[in-house]
Formats: structure tokens, sequence, C-alpha cells
């Protein structure tokens, strides 16, 4: 096998909070031993509930949060350990798309002036008709055409999903390898979300970038996915509790988290979606990330748990092809 | 169909937004019957006009906002016409709306009971005894502690406990009809879970008529009775949610189904609608939806379709003008 883009070893970041003034420093463990790699057109959806660590571990991969400890490796090579040039390269191989496409983009500035600022900063384009030709071609690529009604437009006049669009171009104007795409589609009308998903699987084929897709939306994370022939890794206070073929995660689950979550998720069909029984969990409250229970941290929560669980955490491991669960029902 | 069985009757209604620009048509010539008891799910994209329209009905739209024509009868009142000092007198007491943004809706320096203590007084019920009371039962109703809740601030709460304050608290008076704008909206897949499961079980308890505004159409299929799929402003389609999902009729509600990435069904058979929503402002001639419409015809794109009765299912397509429909 070829070496990943990135492999993500045993990753933890912490934050630190204080209570009181006086009080003890804590952390809150947003992040708490990951392991991930991100080989090279590969696509890995992450999915799990607000507070699960999801958009640090994304952060922390494009290199906006240091880790607290484990490593990343980019081409094989520690980020810590890579020389001044490495890093550049690094950091343009490696984007990222957040959340809001309404905060993501500079009100004052064109779109022309967004998408030609990268271009300048990495040497792929000097001169302004240079620029244009470039800025036009990362237009038309993203389905903003034609690119002249677009090029000297500011962010306000245009819709959520065409500011989508012109943050996806901004993205890949330089060429990355990897993206890392937080909640794309958040923002955007229901009817284009779709077609956003398909243009990031349209520009992987076209330009081979490899994906890290952040959603809570189990419907999106299939969708990307499974079209893509990625997998889906689900994430629960800071850690990935089951990771597989997009497919087999979402319809055939191992991890008691993973399937209570999709027994919740309705669905737009009015007699499957009332047949469907929600599994009921211990409890609704997540622990706190300060203080995560010991063991297994779904035990307080999960339906199945056993003796085991509260005293020894799982680890990932295969179970079928491809398939990782860290879960005491499976391992042994 | 006798007139008593519905609570609601929308006839005709237009609302409008001034701007620089021109009027908005936000809400355009909306016919809608609501039946006592039923929960009823408004689905469409944003900018469809669904918050409008539930605004509308309890007349509380933002000041640029007109009614331009039509009727909104509650028990054969006519709202729009109504003083607003006799509205006053429905509003909570009769019907009673939980916002959008519902998590910033609570005021943040007082406690959760004054929140109940002021909406009662401002209704002129001025017995505390009555208000702790109640307000103890229906947050109970909502799964939610009230010596705990009552006396904590809204930032000691989470956004899904938030949520199921102001549920309660918009069923303080005992309001005939509940409208609820994006309730789920937001909200963890369990929080959202719990809620749609709550509100079911209010509703089977109380028999109240629902509004169930929300842009999430799997919602929509697990809660409502019937369901109407507006875009641009317009009701396109309204019957039975089965029927409606099922055998879909007009051609944005089945691109609409298609539209959503779900856990069901074949992932190479979703698709996005392609173009986007018609500049309200200057609306295209015929069916709005006739740019984006796989199955436009000539007419289409030369006159508003009317709205065709297909038996207790409405549908606003030319697609189905010739087979006898009503109108």
């Amino acid at each position: 096998m070829s070496t990943p883009i990135i492999d993500v070893k045993d990753l933890k970041v912490y934050f630190p909070v204080r209570k009181g003034i006086f009080g003890k420093t804590l952390y809150v463990k947003a992040v708490d031993g990951v392991d991930l790699s991100i080989s090279e057109k590969g696509i890995i959806t992450v999915v799990g509930e607000s507070g699960c660590g999801k958009t640090t571990l994304g952060k922390t991969i494009v290199g906006l949060i240091k880790p607290t400890e484990g490593k990343i490796l980019y081409k094989g090579k520690d980020l810590r350990k890579l020389n001044k040039i490495e890093y550049r390269e690094y950091r343009r191989s490696v984007q990222m798309i957040h959340q809001d496409p309404f905060s993501a983009l500079n009100p004052t500035k064109t779109v022309y002036q967004i998408l030609s600022s990268p271009l300048k900063r990495w040497g792929f384009a000097r001169s302004r008709a240079e620029l244009i030709k470039k800025v036009s071609e990362l237009l038309e690529v993203v389905g903003l055409t034609p690119p002249s009604d677009f090029l000297f437009k500011y962010p306000h006049q245009l819709s959520g999903g065409q500011r989508q669009r012109v943050v996806v171009a901004r993205a890949i104007s330089v060429n990355p390898k990897v993206i890392v795409a937080d909640e794309p589609i958040t923002m955007i009308d229901v009817s284009l979300r779709i077609g956003l998903l398909d243009l990031l699987l349209d520009l992987r084929k076209r330009l081979g970038t490899a994906y890290l897709f952040i959603t809570h939306d189990f419907g999106a994370a299939r969708y990307f996915a499974a079209k893509g022939g990625g997998s889906i890794a689900v994430m629960y206070l800071g850690k990935i509790v089951e990771q597989g073929p997009a497919e087999n995660v979402i319809h055939e689950p191992l991890h008691p988290y993973t399937k209570v979550l999709l027994s919740a998720v309705p669905v737009p069909d009015p007699e499957l979606t009332r047949k469907k029984k929600t599994i009921k969990l211990k409890s609704l409250d997540i622990p706190s990330p300060i203080n995560p229970p010991p063991g297994c941290k779904f035990h307080t929560r999960c339906p199945e748990s056993m003796d085991i669980c509260s005293k020894k955490e799982p680890d990932l491991v295969e179970v079928k092809p491809s398939h990782y669960v860290a879960c005491w029902l499976y391992t042994r | 169909m006798s007139k008593e069985d519905n609570i609601i009757e929308i006839k005709d209604l237009s609302v409008y937004y001034l701007t620089v620009r021109g009027y908005v048509k936000a809400v355009d010539d909306v016919d809608l019957s609501i039946r006592r008891g039923e929960i009823v799910g408004i689905v469409g994209e944003s900018g469809s006009g669904k918050s409008t329209l539930a605004l509308a009905i309890l007349r509380l739209l933002p000041t640029m906002a007109r009614i331009m024509k039509g009727s909104i009868y509650y028990n054969g009142k006519d709202l729009v016409t109504m003083e607003e000092k006799e509205l006053r007198k429905i509003r909570w007491h009769e019907i009673s709306i939980v916002p959008q943004a519902a998590l910033n809706a609570l005021n943040p320096t007082i406690k959760i009971l004054d929140h109940f203590m002021e909406t009662a007084k401002a209704h002129g019920i001025r017995d505390k005894e009555w208000v702790i009371e109640r307000s103890s039962k229906l947050l109970e109703l909502m799964r939610l502690e009230p010596e705990r809740v009552l006396y904590a601030y809204p930032h000691e709460l989470s956004g899904g406990m938030k949520q199921r304050v102001l549920i309660a608290l918009s069923m303080l008076l005992d309001p005939k009809l509940l409208i609820l704008d994006e309730p789920t909206t937001a909200l963890d897949v369990l929080t959202q879970r719990f809620i749609i499961d709550l509100l079911k079980d209010l509703h089977k308890k109380t028999n109240i008529t629902m509004i169930f505004i929300t842009h999430d159409i799997a919602v929509i299929a697990d809660i409502a009775d019937r369901t109407a799929v507006m875009y641009a402003g317009k009701i396109m389609e309204f019957g039975d949610v089965f029927t409606v999902f099922k055998k879909p009729k007009h051609p944005y509600t089945k691109a609409l189904i298609k539209s959503i990435p779900s856990l069901i069904g074949d992932v190479n058979e979703m698709k996005s609608i392609p173009g986007t929503l018609p500049d309200l402002v200057n609306p295209p001639k015929g069916c709005l939806f006739s740019p984006r419409c796989e199955n436009a015809m000539d007419i289409c794109f030369r006159k508003d379709p009317p709205t065709i009765n297909l038996g207790d299912h409405l549908v606003k397509c030319w697609l189905y003008a010739k087979e006898g429909g009503s109108q």
C-alpha cells in the first residue's frame, strides 16, 4: 500500500479550562486518541453529534490547531519535523471548507479578489490577465457560469449555494491533495445540497482530491461516502467508535452508539419512518468531555453495556473486512 | 365537507415584503384549510414563504411585510381584518407560535419561571400560584424537572431543553392551535428524535391542532397527517402525507423527495434540482417552477396553473388540468 497523504496517529487535542479563579486547570478532551489515514483520492466522512470533536479533528489536520499528543504524518513525515519548504507545501496541499459560507468570505472583497489572492500567494499566476483567466477557469469548474457574471460581484450579491461554490473554488485554487470539508452543505438550500456534494465528487475525479468530510447528517454522510466509495467514521466524545464502508455502516451498524443514532434518524417515507423503532439510551445527556467516564466512554448511555465496559476501554478492531469497531461486544 | 371541521381557513392570501427593488411576493394566492386536531406539515426550501405564512396567521409579520389581500378565518372570524385588541385575545390564548431560531428566543437575564410569569401577566393573569402549577405541569409534559428548570437561567439549559421550555411556554394558556416554525432544526439527531416524539405525545394527549413548518421532509413524513409543499410563495401540492410521499403528483414534490440524501433508497437515484429559486420581485411568467421543471410544457411558461383537486389531494400543475379536476 502506498503512503497515505495524511496519517493521524493516536491524536489528542485538549483545551484548557479553569474552574474558578484559584481552581485547577482542567482539560476538555475534544479529540482523545484518534487514528485515521487519508489515502490519495480517498474519502472519509466523519459523523457525530455536536461536541464529539469532529470539527477539532478537522482543524487539527489542516494545521489550524496544534495537537496536544500524538502525531500527524504528511506523506509519511511528522508535521513537527517538516522543514519550512515542506511545511509550506503541506499547508497548501491540505485545505479546508468551512461550515458557514456567509462568514467565510470577506464581504468587502469581490469574487475576483477573493480567488486571486491565494493564486498570487502561491505563485500560480502573476499578471492581471493571467489571474482573470485562472479565476474564470475556477469559477467554471465550480459551475458558476458564465464567469464574467460572477467575477466582480461581492459575496452579499450571491446566494448561499453560490457562495459555498466560491469557497470551494478558493479551496481548490491551489491544487490541494486533501480537502477537509466541515459541514459544507448545512447552510445551503435543501434542493442544492446534493449538487454541491456531486461537485466535490466530480472535483475528485478531475483533480484527484481526497476528502475528509465532516457532518452531523447521516444522510449526507452516506451519500458522499457511498457515491465516492469511501468510508464512514462515527465519533463519540473524541474517539472513533466505528469505521467502515459507507453502506455497511449505514445498513449493518455494529457499535451500539451507531445503532442508536441511525434508529433516531427520520426517513422520507411515512410508512418506514413510523415503523422504525428508536433504540432507547440509558441517558440522553452526553457526559462532559472534561471528565469522560472510564472504560468505554459510551457505557453510561449504552443499552448493551456489560461489566467490562466500565473498566477497560475497547480498541478499534477489524471485525468484518475493512469494518472496524471499538466495542467489547465484538472483542474478547 | 362542512366548515366546522376547519380550525383555520386561509383564502387567497398574499403577503409581500416591500424592498428597494419592489415587492417580494413571499406568499402569493395561498389557499389552505386546516382541520381541527390534525398535524399539518408545511415543507419548503428557504425563501419558499413557509415562515411568512405562519407569521401572517397571527399578524406577527415584520414591519416591511404587508398582507396585500386575502383572509385567514379562525373559527369563522377573519384574523386579517380583526382589530388588534381582539387579536390579542386570540394570540397565545387560542393560537400560539414557537418561533424559528427559538434557541435565542429566551431572555438571558431572567429565570425560566419569569418567562412564564411575564407571559401570563401580559395576558392578564396575575395569579402566581396558578402560573407555577401550570408551568410545572407543562414542563413535566415536556419531560423536564420543574424544580430545576423553573429557577434556572436560559444559559444553564442545553439547546434541546430550551426548545422544550419554549414549547411548554407556548402551551401556557392552553391554545387550540400550535404553530411550530422549524422546531427541530439545529438540534442533534437524538434531541431531534426526542422532540418529535414529545410533540407526537403532546398531540395524542391534548388533541391540539399543529402546524409544523420545516425544510426537512423526513421529519414531515414522521409526524404530519397532511402536508403542504410550498415553492416560491405558492402551495404546489397538499394532501395526506402517505399519498404525497408515496404518490407525489407535482414535479417539484417528486424532485424534492429525490434531492434529499437519506438513509433509504439507492444513492444513485438521488439528485439535486437544477437551477435556483426564481426572483420573487420579478417572478417568471407562468408556473414559478417551470424553469426548473422536467415536465414543463408550453403552457407552463405562459400561464400560472390552477389548483386541481384530485380527491382530497390538491396539485397546482398543468399536467393534471385536463383530468377532470375542479376549479
